[in-house]
């Protein structure tokens, strides 16, 4: 019935961004995807492995699966904990700081200097922050008697590589949460103080409700960062003392350049990323479910 | 020109067969609640969206389909649309800058425009430096330099103060007509499209429910649907029962079989009469009514006065529902209050089951009797 | 249950007005009596939000005093003066249901369950909202919550005051005169003071027992209804209540006479207070103004408005002003010349935009 031609070269001006798509990700991807089925004796002559390498990963009796279970296990601890402390602690950050004046480019300046800094500094910075020979923490907690030393202990290890994570992000989340604060209209604490409401109700009954979206998107990207994380733990302890601290990214990274175990770091990634991908995707149809239900 | 426009998207019918003949220097007035299809139908004159069915034709040529950019149009919008750091100057010669013309042709149309709308002092400012009123003269300003046959106005005047938009929609009609542009403008109030004139068209629900020029399409209105579009306050309507030619309310009691009302066949039917062919008066119970009056006694819910004329809502007693009566003046009528509502019942138009008005009453509106408050 | 007053209340922003145009709002005395209707009406930059915002204490007056009862508030904070308000868009608490929001003022302030329980039924009743007690505030429509702001705001029996800040601003059109009807009709039942901020004349007029226009700053009038639409005492009330607002003319006034345009218009009063010839404005309203088929003045008809209900036709007296007036029904009516009858009764002299008393004609006429 409609014999028009439509005017497709709009379409022309995707296909840069689709070409780049391809080199950057699709190809590395399906190269990796390549070597998890199949096995090498090297001088580059590949062979077969079927679904071998993924076996062995899932098999926590094996030394592979071991290691991956291990890395994955300290994974989600270490992702529970950060967030555990970032969004509480950003929360209250954010709604310490002034709403208007002078003081708020200086505050907002101040809180956002930790994530101008490069990862791999931040790393040195706590790690020579926590030497027991010659860093401010470490030589201050060996002197009150406290049993301190990153390289020897994972509870040290540990608590060094937290602290430095919520140093490090816990302003991400307190500017986020404080746009959020922003952008509730002045009506909803005025009327709340006409209806005689206390601190924390107003917080409660309030703030809270208003900021659960931006929280979502904090805990995403807290998420994702932390158990992404690679640079600054590997800086500090270089994933130990023994495999305390050795994240999957560490743990992988050791897998692929330090022993060229390429079949099984290549199951590792993309097992790694399908979990990453799944945690989001769960995140994601959270929010998008809880939407559609305020509209409902 | 449209032809039988319809747009669907999966089985949600937006608009239905839409047919309207606009021609060039005419206003026409699409008049209709909120989500009536108003914008909608818009967008698919504009070539904004594409209709699933239909034909919307120019001059003859078939530009269904045709993207907005080939086409001469321009649209301005309820919300104020501007480029927030150009200043008003450049925002009234952006569509002229588009179209590459030559800058002294754009100085002088940009000047002639800005002189129309009275935005010359405010050429330099940005659009925040502007009053509501002055931000939207400044879209319509941008509408108006464009020169385009098509000229769409989506509410243009709801976000302004009212007597803002009582003084622009005297001007407008009058400004954009020097074009010889064909005028689309949408509304949801009655009063907006009588005071523009040209012909309005009443949408309901993405159909339109009638086509005429304005003042005869009010006083006249073919079916139930354009009666109610067509009313504010609401339509007063009253379900009827007629058999043997006498027409009976929900309470039982009948009504004369004046006007309209002799002419209904047997079944069910619709009264519907406007505030101004009820006038509400204080209760005087049953002696010396006038038959073709009938009363309607009950409480007062409301009394919204505008001004020069005041509405009171009384709730029936016979629990007909609740019948707005215009009074005029500024008349103390309070909640509580008791009143009737008169009803006169030449100025009522009857509607048959299928909601088509039945039958016409005289043309001339004879002059209503003055009642006492 | 207490009276308000405005004791000299003004407000300049930033502390020292030096002129009469520094003042956001110009000095003002006033008693809001308990239990009556207040609205305040006035174009944007008017100056009510201002003079809301000094009752509701979220600003506090540079001049003057502000008493409810004989306690002077003027520096209390808001949530020290015990009142109530409605903002213009609906505030309610997201988690919270309905009946939770509705008590929210009450269990902070340690009210007794029973009594709220007994409070909370009665507002939800007089707003319809019985049937969504138990629902979740967050997923209504704007109405509804709108109407849950409406309701907190009068949940309380105790206060001083409920402020409305254009309470009905996100109101679909067609379900606004039921709101104006409820709150009406609350206000009867609750007998609370009420001052209800508005730019909408037919809000103010349908909500208010009394409209307080403010323009510029300044509360030109305060009156009923009626008193504004029959004896504007300022020619902006005349310009802003109405719809066409009031004819405004330039002229000549000589004792019960006046001249414009060349015409010599009787009027229904005498002025001999004002010196002969001086120039004055005449104001009439539409309403008043009527085309006539018999006696009257000469003039052009340049354009009749159809508006359905009635029609406005719009008269040039020759010496370039016009006049709107009202055809009557029944009357043919084209273009052209035509009669015009102003009613002489109807017609208010102003003097540097303020209304000048006459002297009735009746004494004179003897």
């Amino acid at each position: 019935m409609d014999s028009r031609v439509w005017d497709n070269r709009a379409w022309l001006f995707v296909v840069p961004v689709m070409a780049f798509v391809l080199f950057s990700s699709l190809i590395p991807m399906m190269t990796v995807v390549n070597y998890s089925f199949q096995d090498s004796m090297g001088q580059n002559s590949f062979f077969w492995n079927g679904p071998g390498w993924f076996q062995n990963l899932l098999d926590p009796t094996t030394a592979v699966g071991a290691r991956f279970q291990g890395a994955l296990l300290r994974n989600f601890a270490f992702s529970f904990t950060v967030l555990a402390i970032e969004i509480p602690l950003g929360i209250a950050v954010a709604l310490c700081i002034p709403k208007s004046g002078w003081r708020v480019g200086a505050v907002l300046v101040a809180i956002a200097l930790p994530l101008l800094i490069p990862y791999n500094v931040v790393g040195t910075i706590w790690q020579l922050f926590s030497r027991t020979d010659i860093g401010l923490l470490g030589v201050a907690l060996g002197r009150s008697g406290v049993p301190f030393n990153v390289t020897q202990n994972a509870g040290s290890a540990w608590a060094v590589i937290v602290l430095m994570d919520v140093w490090h992000w816990t302003s991400m989340v307190a500017l986020l949460c404080y746009a959020g604060l922003k952008a509730i209209p002045d009506a909803y604490y005025q009327a709340a103080r006409i209806d005689g409401a206390n601190r924390w109700s107003v917080f409660r009954n309030i703030e809270l409700p208003k900021l659960r979206k931006v929280l979502v998107i904090a805990m995403l990207l807290r998420f994702m960062g932390s158990f992404m994380i690679y640079t600054e733990p590997f800086t500090v302890t270089g994933g130990g003392p023994g495999e305390d601290t050795s994240f999957l990214s560490i743990d992988l990274v050791k897998m692929a350049l330090g022993q060229v175990d390429l079949g099984n770091a290549a199951a590792y990634s993309l097992v790694y990323n399908l979990i990453t991908l799944t945690v989001c995707w769960m995140f994601f149809t959270y929010t998008t479910h809880a939407d559609s239900k305020d509209v409902a | 020109m449209l032809d039988r426009i319809g747009l669907k998207r999966g089985d949600e019918v937006h608009i239905a067969d839409a047919s309207l003949e606009l021609h060039a220097g005419s206003m026409n007035v699409l008049l209709g609640p909120t989500l009536s299809g108003k914008t909608t139908l818009m967008r698919l004159m504009a070539g904004l969206d594409r209709p699933t069915s239909g034909r919307l034709v120019e001059d003859g040529r078939d530009v269904t389909g045709l993207g907005v950019k080939h086409r001469s149009v321009a649209m301005v919008y309820q919300q104020f649309v501007n480029y927030p750091t150009l200043s008003v100057y450049e925002n009234i010669a952006s569509p002229l800058r588009v179209q590459g013309l030559p800058k002294a042709e754009i100085e002088s149309r940009v000047a002639r425009a800005a002189k129309l709308m009275r935005l010359e002092p405010m050429l330099k400012r940005t659009p925040a430096q502007l009053s509501g009123g002055q931000q939207q003269r400044t879209a319509l300003a941008r509408a108006l330099v464009k020169q385009a046959k098509l000229v769409l106005l989506d509410e243009p005047l709801a976000n302004l103060d009212y007597k803002l938009r009582e003084e622009l929609r005297e001007e407008l009609p009058r400004i954009f007509a020097e074009t010889g542009a064909i005028l689309v403008y949408a509304t949801t109030e009655p009063a907006e499209a009588l005071l523009l004139r040209g012909s309005t068209a009443t949408l309901r629900e993405g159909r339109i429910t009638q086509v005429g020029p304005s003042a005869a399409l009010y006083r006249e209105p073919g079916n139930l649907d354009a009666a109610r579009v067509f009313s504010d306050p609401p339509l007063n309507e009253l379900a009827l029962t007629v058999s043997n030619g006498v027409a009976a309310l929900a309470d039982g009691s009948r009504l004369p079989g004046d006007g309209a009302l002799g002419a209904l066949p047997d079944g069910a039917a619709t009264l519907g009469f406007r505030a101004d062919a009820a006038a509400a008066a204080v209760a005087v119970g049953g002696d010396g009514r006038d038959p073709s009056h009938p009363a309607f006694p009950g409480t007062v819910a409301v009394t919204e006065i505008s001004g020069s004329e005041s509405f009171v809502h009384i709730a029936t007693d016979a629990g007909l529902g609740t019948l707005v009566c215009l009074v005029e003046g500024v008349h103390a009528f309070e909640p509580g209050d008791r009143a009737e509502a008169r009803l006169d019942l030449a100025r009522a138009f009857a509607f048959g089951a299928d909601g088509r008005r039945i039958a016409a009453r005289p043309a001339a509106a004879p002059r209503r009797e003055p009642v006492p408050a | 249950m207490a009276q308000i007053t405005l004791d000299g209340i003004g407000h300049a922003y930033g502390g020292d007005p030096k002129t009469e145009a520094d003042y956001a709002l110009k000095p003002i005395h006033h008693v809001w009596e308990a239990g009556k209707a207040y609205a305040l009406l006035g174009p944007s930059g008017c100056g009510k939000t201002t003079l809301l915002n000094i009752i509701s204490g979220l600003v506090i007056p540079s001049h003057g005093r502000l008493l409810f009862g004989d306690r002077d508030v003027t520096r209390l904070p808001t949530e020290r003066r015990n009142i109530a308000q409605v903002f213009q868009f609906p505030v309610i608490y997201d988690t919270m249901t309905v009946a939770e929001n509705l008590a929210f003022p009450l269990v902070n302030r340690g009210v007794a369950r029973p009594r709220i329980d007994a409070r909370v039924g009665e507002i939800a009743a007089m707003l319809d909202l019985t049937a969504d007690l138990k629902r979740r505030a967050r997923g209504l429509t704007a109405d509804a919550k709108q109407k849950i702001s409406l309701g907190r705001g009068l949940v309380r029996s105790d206060v001083s005051a409920v402020l409305f800040d254009e309470p009905l601003t996100v109101i679909d059109p067609a379900l606004k005169w039921e709101l104006r009807s409820k709150l009406k009709a609350v206000h009867r039942a609750l007998d609370l003071l009420m001052i209800y901020v508005t730019h909408d004349q037919v809000e103010a007029l349908t909500f208010a027992d009394k409209v307080v226009v403010m323009n510029d700053g300044r509360a030109v009038q305060i009156g009923t209804p009626a008193e504004l639409f029959e004896r504007p005492e300022h020619t902006f009330v005349g310009y802003f209540i109405g719809s066409p607002g009031m004819n405004l003319l330039r002229g000549e006034v000589a004792g019960a006479e006046a001249r414009v345009d060349g015409h010599v218009l009787p009027l229904g009063a005498a002025y001999p207070a004002l010196p002969q010839g001086m120039a004055v404005t005449l104001g009439i309203r539409p309403d008043y103004a009527t085309l006539t088929a018999g006696d009257g003045l000469p003039v052009t008809v340049t354009r009749v408005d159809d508006l359905g209900r009635k029609r406005l036709a719009h008269a040039s007296l020759g010496g370039g002003q016009s006049v709107v007036a009202t055809v009557p029904h029944g009357m043919g009516v084209e273009t052209g010349p035509a009669r015009l009858r102003l009613d002489p009764g109807k017609i208010h002299v102003y003097v540097d935009e303020r209304r000048v008393a006459g002297r009735d004609l009746v004494g004179r006429a003897a």
